[in-house]
């Protein structure tokens, strides 16, 4: 028996029995059950690859927003061109060094402090995109499940259809047509942004309505929602207060793996000319730009290349700690 | 429990809920399910009505109908004067306040992602009755009032044993104060030893609170124990319905007869000493219901009129007006059912060819069952 005093007092006392010696809210603190997010906090913290990756994704929001910094420091500006110490004589970027750390583009500009104003568009557009999918794509989703019917139908038939569309042709044809003003469109004053925020969240919200709508037909039929229509709550009341809480951390865990897939989708557009202009800067139009020197200027096409690859794995694997830690009983895919 | 005799509170006429089965891929299929199948019952203010019957047999589904979580295929339901069976779903709200359900299952019956006192506290808040401290105050009354520590208002369901988890579906029925709770099956989850405490807990309630009760239940000691009448039903329709005792002494249908021989009984050479009445086959498919009185392919009193004639529920033999059955050939008091064998063709009757062997042996296979000791 090593059981210490305190711990067996712990094992013996009865749930409701009274608490000698405890304060107040010591008693509030035992009674209290542990809701879904403070028992996945506990999970997380433990997770050492997922707080490994939120150190990660935070460092990366702080350059993100601090990116004037890293101007202002090293005296750079993001689109100036250093035509003479940026460039070697015979016009190609220099490699880095003591005054451009990851060297320079073919332009002559600061390789590292475009790849840090290159963060704030994917984020802004990992993120925000993200948001407004989870809210559209969510209650689609919900709607669609719990009300059935009509409702139902018009929405699956719209999710098959948006999910059978080709996202690529669908975006070169918008920017052709200067939808939205094409990529010179502006949003929050960058160039190219409506087009890539609307092509992304046209096409991710079907993925999270589908889920969602899936999670909801079988809430639907379980006995508390029909508790909850004994007592006379509205379906809107039964939707937002009874289903949606079943279905959070999915929608969460889904959000999370979006992120990265949106961060690479606008990667992609912009390498493909259909994103963001030049000059802004931007990871995939560098990648796209550095194409036709990597032989000579390697770090041109390392830097923004590693850059996108750290963010999407950092979300990756934070968001698959957030799965295991929202949903200790699913299976690991 | 409280005696019958107050004023009618709910009265159901001729309800009928058909379930349109959806088959095929076009779903095309036009077969429905009679779940329920023209039930008339009364249920008196501060009573209990019990209703029992085979799972299947339409018991939950007329608890439904009489709460209107169904919408009615035909039929008529009154409560407590105004009737409620043609409501649209705006004007139900005020009725969903005076009825009340009580679920079978403690575990599905509470939103696992919300906190006790957010469950108990649903029907204030959906029907705008108290709020912020005082919903609080009301809701911890309720749990003392059911026996629940009202410290545990912020727990989570799962941190509750089945029996406790049932307390917190009784609070949250409790809540407002209803004329009429609706249990559907509401101990059938529960070990036996909980299953007393949660029928004393209601039956002390309904004292405390004047409630009227429906307890619907397939276990037939239970409902005895609670109910003041007693419905038996089987595919879809009731088959005898009469005051407790009634039922229990004097059960006029071969159907409700045989369910209750089935009754175990605690006391093993009482029990080899009875008779039970061992029907054969299955329960006829609801969608396709047998003719005349539904029993009759089971029925050991069968004779061509059960076929032909669908039997009205009135009193039978000598009964009083509060016995009705629904037999053409009611069981007589100290009638040996056993010894009865149908007297229709086994053409005649909806049986499957291979129990038509069995179906002649039955009597005497209850005999060497009782004979072997």
């Amino acid at each position: 028996m090593s059981l210490s005093a305190s711990s067996s007092v712990e094992t013996v006392r009865e749930p409701g029995s009274p608490l000698s010696g405890a304060t107040g809210e010591e008693v509030a603190a035992k009674i209290e059950g542990r809701g879904t997010w403070q028992l996945a906090w506990a999970r997380l913290r433990r997770d050492r690859a997922a707080m490994i990756a939120l150190g990660v994704i935070v460092v990366i929001i702080l350059v993100a927003i601090f990116a004037p910094l890293f101007a202002t420091v090293t005296g750079h500006g993001v689109n100036q061109q250093f035509r003479n110490t940026g460039l070697s004589p015979d016009g190609l970027p220099r490699g880095p060094n003591g005054t451009f750390v990851l060297g320079t583009d073919d332009q002559g500009r600061d390789v590292l402090v475009r790849i840090a104003y290159g963060t704030r568009i994917s984020l802004f557009v990992g993120v925000a995109v993200t948001l407004i999918v989870v809210v559209i794509g969510g209650l689609l989703g919900l709607a669609a499940g719990y009300l059935g019917g009509i409702v139902d139908t018009l929405i699956a038939r719209l999710i098959d259809i948006v999910l059978s569309l080709p996202y690529l042709m669908f975006a070169i044809s918008l920017v052709s047509v200067g939808f939205l003003g094409g990529n010179q469109g502006k949003l929050l004053g960058v160039k190219g942004l409506p087009i890539i925020v609307f092509v992304i969240a046209v096409f991710a919200w079907a993925a999270i309505a589908r889920i969602v709508r899936g999670q909801v037909l079988s809430i639907r039929e379980k006995e508390y929602i029909e508790a909850a229509r004994s007592l006379g709550a509205s379906s809107w009341r039964i939707m937002i207060v009874d289903v949606l809480p079943n279905v959070t951390t999915q929608l969460i865990v889904y959000a999370t793996l979006l992120i990265p897939v949106t961060i690479v989708t606008e990667a992609a557009l912009s390498f493909l000319g259909l994103g963001i202009p030049p000059p802004t800067a931007d990871w995939g139009q560098m990648i796209s730009e550095s194409q036709v020197l990597y032989q000579q200027a390697w770090w041109f096409l390392f830097f923004p290349s590693a850059a996108l690859v750290i963010t999407t794995l950092a979300f990756n694997i934070f968001g698959d700690g957030i799965r295991d830690a929202l949903d200790p009983r699913l299976e690991r895919i | 429990m409280t005696a019958p005799g107050g004023d009618v509170l709910v009265s159901a006429t001729d309800v009928v809920k058909h379930f349109p089965v959806q088959s095929g891929s076009l779903r095309r299929s036009r077969d429905v399910v009679h779940a329920v199948d023209g039930v008339s019952l009364e249920v008196r203010r501060g009573e209990t009505l019990g209703i029992v019957g085979e799972t299947g047999c339409g018991k939950s589904t007329l608890a439904r109908c009489i709460a209107r979580l169904f919408d009615l295929t035909s039929g008529k339901v009154v409560f407590d004067g105004q009737d409620i069976s043609r409501l649209k779903p705006r004007h139900l709200r005020p009725v969903r306040r005076e009825v009340q359900m009580i679920f079978q299952d403690p575990y599905g019956s509470l939103n696992p992602k919300r906190r006790v006192g957010s469950i108990i506290g649903d029907p204030f808040a959906i029907h705008g009755v108290a709020r912020g401290d005082e919903r609080k105050r009301r809701v911890q009354e309720l749990m003392e009032v059911v026996g629940l520590n009202p410290e545990h208002y912020n727990r989570f369901p799962a941190e509750f044993s089945g029996g406790q988890r049932q307390r917190i579906g009784v609070a949250r029925a409790l809540a407002l104060r209803p004329k009429l709770i609706v249990c559907d099956e509401p101990v059938s989850a529960l070990d036996v030893s909980i299953q007393a405490q949660i029928v004393n807990l209601l039956s002390d309630l309904q004292d405390q609170f004047q409630l009227t009760y429906i307890f619907i239940a397939h276990d037939l000691s239970v409902v005895r124990h609670v109910s003041d009448r007693v419905a038996i039903m089987y595919l879809g329709k009731i088959v005898e319905m009469a005051p407790v005792e009634d039922i229990y002494t004097r059960a006029r249908h071969p159907y409700a007869k045989a369910l209750l021989s089935a009754v175990p009984v605690p006391d093993p050479k009482t029990a080899s000493q009875r008779e039970r009445i061992i029907l054969v086959g299955d329960v006829p498919s609801p969608i396709n219901p047998p003719s005349g009185c539904r029993f009759h392919p089971r029925c050991p009193k069968a004779q061509q009129r059960c076929v032909d004639e669908v039997p009205d529920l009135v009193p039978r033999l000598s009964d009083d007006a509060s016995h009705l059955a629904a037999c053409h050939f009611p069981v007589a008091d100290g009638e040996d059912l056993t010894a009865s064998r149908p007297t229709i063709s086994t053409e005649d009757r909806v049986v499957e060819p291979e129990l038509v062997g069995l179906e002649v042996l039955h009597g005497l296979s209850d005999r060497t069952e009782g004979g072997t000791q």
